[in-house]
């Protein structure tokens, strides 16, 4: 019976071994916000790279988004495309030319935006990944970071980005920028301090060559 | 140097000396007590390592007493089912060649017969006796002696001329018979021959069990040398443990190859049925589930052996009856080729997604798809992988019945090994701590040695006294 006993707690200690309770659930989410601002619009061929490659990364069962960025980007109607791709490879590689077609469709057809909502942007993909409850999840802003918002529209406010990582891609220099970089440095420090104020993690990423071992997907 | 423990803290050097002179003092009162607890320490030590020692070496020498028992049992189980393996050829052969001896017995003796009897019929029939010719030539004198013309000489020559006929007749009827006689004998040829390539056969046989039986001598030679449990045999059999654990570790190794092989065809395809999100621990769920398959067709493939008692792992099997086995033989064949036939679907199925994704990531590169030509010849190969695999996954439980069986000797061995070096080291110790509390107790002496001297040379003196007063007591006496 000891010996039945010892087995049994062998057996246990094996299956909670090999089960080993990890707090992290498994997945990647990404939310890819597109700027499609004035001054930004013409990078959305690279914007569209950027997004194949993802989708040649992301494993069955990882979620993925695109939402463009403009005047308002708080919105269900500024989400491009949103999926969790299914658990068999299969589908998932059926899904994945759903959504390259659906992404082609939308940059061919894209119109400059008058405003740029960043912020709204940034909201709207932390929720949909809370949701979604990824293990892992990043926001990736393919943008200048030059926040341009409407008449009357408030953003001025902390984010809750816990465990949340923003990544900001080929943010391009302005004007202003070339005039004096310290803005552009002032800039993204700006960006920096809200994202790990939020409880986030802020990157910038401009050489898109990187991103593999960026995203570290 | 903390400054509490300086007398006078303006002076250093002074202090320091002090505290030198003190602490050697001390030291040397303190000798014969701090001497007896090095020594006392050391001793102890040195005890405690030979007592640990013995300890082991009596665990060692236990253990290498029931590895030379595994040992030689197994060596003469071994023998024992290669000795019974011989009889089973025996007496197959005898079944096979000498059981059919009474028809062959029956054959040989009416092949005998037909000849005895061929050769009775062929015996010479004499030729006409020497009377007629002695007759002839009487009744030829008798016709010369009456004339030509009497009655008598025409009798007699009409007498002459039947005998005549009659011996012209039977010498026609002895040519006939020797003609017979040769056509008998010319028979009997066929029969001889037939009779000779029987021998032959039988011969064959019995030089055959003949051969089995000398090899079944040497085997009974040595199921008596180890059952008498001498130092060769037991050589011999460890140097062949040897030999099968590292034949079948290397078999084993190859195995495994095989196995992940045979796990790199089926784990991507059971994504596909299993789903490729859920996880159990730190491994997918679908690799589990394909891990699972080739170890259900591992052990399939132990059961099936064992059913064909070409492996004894399991002694119930073992014992089940022929009838059992058989049948259980064959459900473990059944089980194998529907898993060979899942596994061959399954790497069919694993090629389609592996073209899938690379059509994929073309088009997600921007470059035209274009299904390469003879892309069938890998999708066939990995077919045929999948179901042969399993099979030769099925002979894994031959090397692994060898590595069991000898890898209990070679652990039993090489920790005995273990062991001996153990307490050897452990002695060592013992020494080494039993000679450095011998060299501190001179280091000791090396720190006091002012006061020892001083103290060796009080000692001198007054020795040197007491030997100077009893002389002069010794000569005033005188």
């Amino acid at each position: 019976m000891k010996r039945f006993n010892r087995l049994g707690s062998l057996v246990l200690a094996a299956v909670l071994a090999l089960t080993g309770c990890s707090s992290t659930p498994p997945g990647t989410g990404v939310f890819l916000l597109l700027d499609t601002s004035g001054t930004y619009a013409g990078e959305l061929d690279r914007a569209r790279s950027v997004i194949n490659y993802l989708l040649g990364t992301l494993d069955p069962g990882d979620s993925f988004g695109v939402a463009r960025i403009d005047g308002g980007s708080f919105s269900e109607k500024d989400i491009i495309m949103r999926v969790t791709f299914d658990s068999r490879p299969s589908v998932a590689n059926d899904q994945k030319r759903v959504f390259m077609e659906q992404v082609g469709a939308f940059t061919d057809t894209v119109t400059a935006a008058a405003h740029t909502d960043i912020t709204g942007g940034v909201l709207q993909a932390a929720e949909w990944l809370e949701e979604v409850g990824p293990g892992r999840r990043t926001v990736l802003i393919f943008s200048d970071m030059e926040e341009d918002l409407p008449e009357g529209f408030i953003r001025d406010f902390p984010m809750e980005l816990e465990g949340v990582r923003v990544i900001a891609l080929n943010v391009t220099k302005l004007r202003p920028d070339n005039v004096d970089p310290r803005v552009y440095a002032t800039r993204l420090d700006a960006w920096r301090d809200r994202v790990e104020a939020g409880g986030g993690e802020f990157t910038v990423i401009n050489d898109l060559e990187r991103l593999d071992v960026a995203l570290e997907l | 140097m903390p400054t509490w423990l300086m007398i006078w803290p303006e002076n250093p050097a002074l202090s320091a000396a002090l505290l030198l002179v003190t602490l050697i003092l001390v030291l040397y009162g303190a000798r014969a007590p701090a001497h007896r607890g090095i020594q006392g320490v050391a001793r102890a030590i040195n005890q405690g390592c030979k007592r640990v020692a013995a300890a082991l070496r009596g665990v060692q020498e236990r253990l290498t007493d029931r590895t030379r028992e595994v040992l030689l049992s197994e060596g003469l189980e071994d023998t024992e089912r290669q000795i019974e393996q011989e009889f089973r050829r025996i007496s197959d052969a005898v079944d096979r060649d000498l059981g059919a001896y009474p028809v062959l017995h029956r054959k040989l003796a009416d092949q005998v017969a037909r000849i005895d009897e061929d050769y009775q019929r062929v015996t010479d029939t004499p030729p006409a006796p020497e009377s007629w010719t002695r007759t002839l030539q009487a009744a030829g004198e008798l016709v010369r002696q009456a004339g030509d013309q009497s009655a008598a000489a025409k009798a007699v020559d009409a007498l002459r001329t039947s005998i005549e006929d009659a011996h012209d007749q039977a010498m026609e009827s002895y040519r006939d018979t020797s003609r017979e006689r040769h056509e008998l004998l010319a028979r009997m040829v066929p029969a001889w021959r037939a009779m000779s390539s029987t021998l032959g056969r039988v011969e064959q046989s019995v030089a055959g069990i003949f051969e089995r039986a000398r090899h079944l001598d040497e085997l009974m030679d040595r199921y008596r040398e180890i059952a008498r449990e001498s130092n060769v045999a037991e050589r011999k059999l460890a140097t062949s443990t040897l030999t099968q654990f590292v034949t079948a570790s290397l078999v084993l190794v190859v195995a495994s190859l095989g196995g992940f092989i045979n796990f790199q065809l089926i784990a991507l395809p059971m994504s596909e049925m299993v789903g490729a999100t859920s996880r159990l621990g730190s491994m997918q769920t679908s690799d589990v589930a394909a891990l699972v398959i080739i170890l259900i067709e591992i052990t399939m493939g132990l059961f099936l052996m064992e059913s064909l008692r070409i492996t004894r792992l399991f002694p119930v099997i073992g014992r089940l009856d022929g009838r059992t086995r058989r049948q259980m033989a064959w459900a473990a064949f059944s089980i194998l080729f529907i898993l060979a036939g899942i596994e061959s679907s399954l790497a069919y199925m694993r090629d389609s997604l592996a073209a899938d994704r690379a059509a994929l990531t073309q088009q997600l590169a921007g470059s035209t798809v274009a299904r390469p030509e003879f892309m069938w010849i890998p999708a066939v190969g990995q077919m045929v992988m999948g179901f042969i695999l399993p099979f030769a996954l099925t002979f894994v439980a031959i090397p692994l019945e060898s590595f069991i069986h000898s890898g209990r000797i070679v652990l039993g061995q090489v920790t005995a090994g273990a062991l001996r070096a153990a307490a050897f080291t452990v002695e060592m110790i013992g020494f080494g701590a039993d000679h450095a509390g011998k060299a501190l107790n001179k280091l000791y002496d090396v720190v006091v040695f002012l006061p020892l001297k001083v103290e060796e040379l009080v000692l001198t003196g007054r020795e040197r006294r007491t030997r100077d007063v009893a002389a002069d007591r010794t000569t005033s006496t005188a």
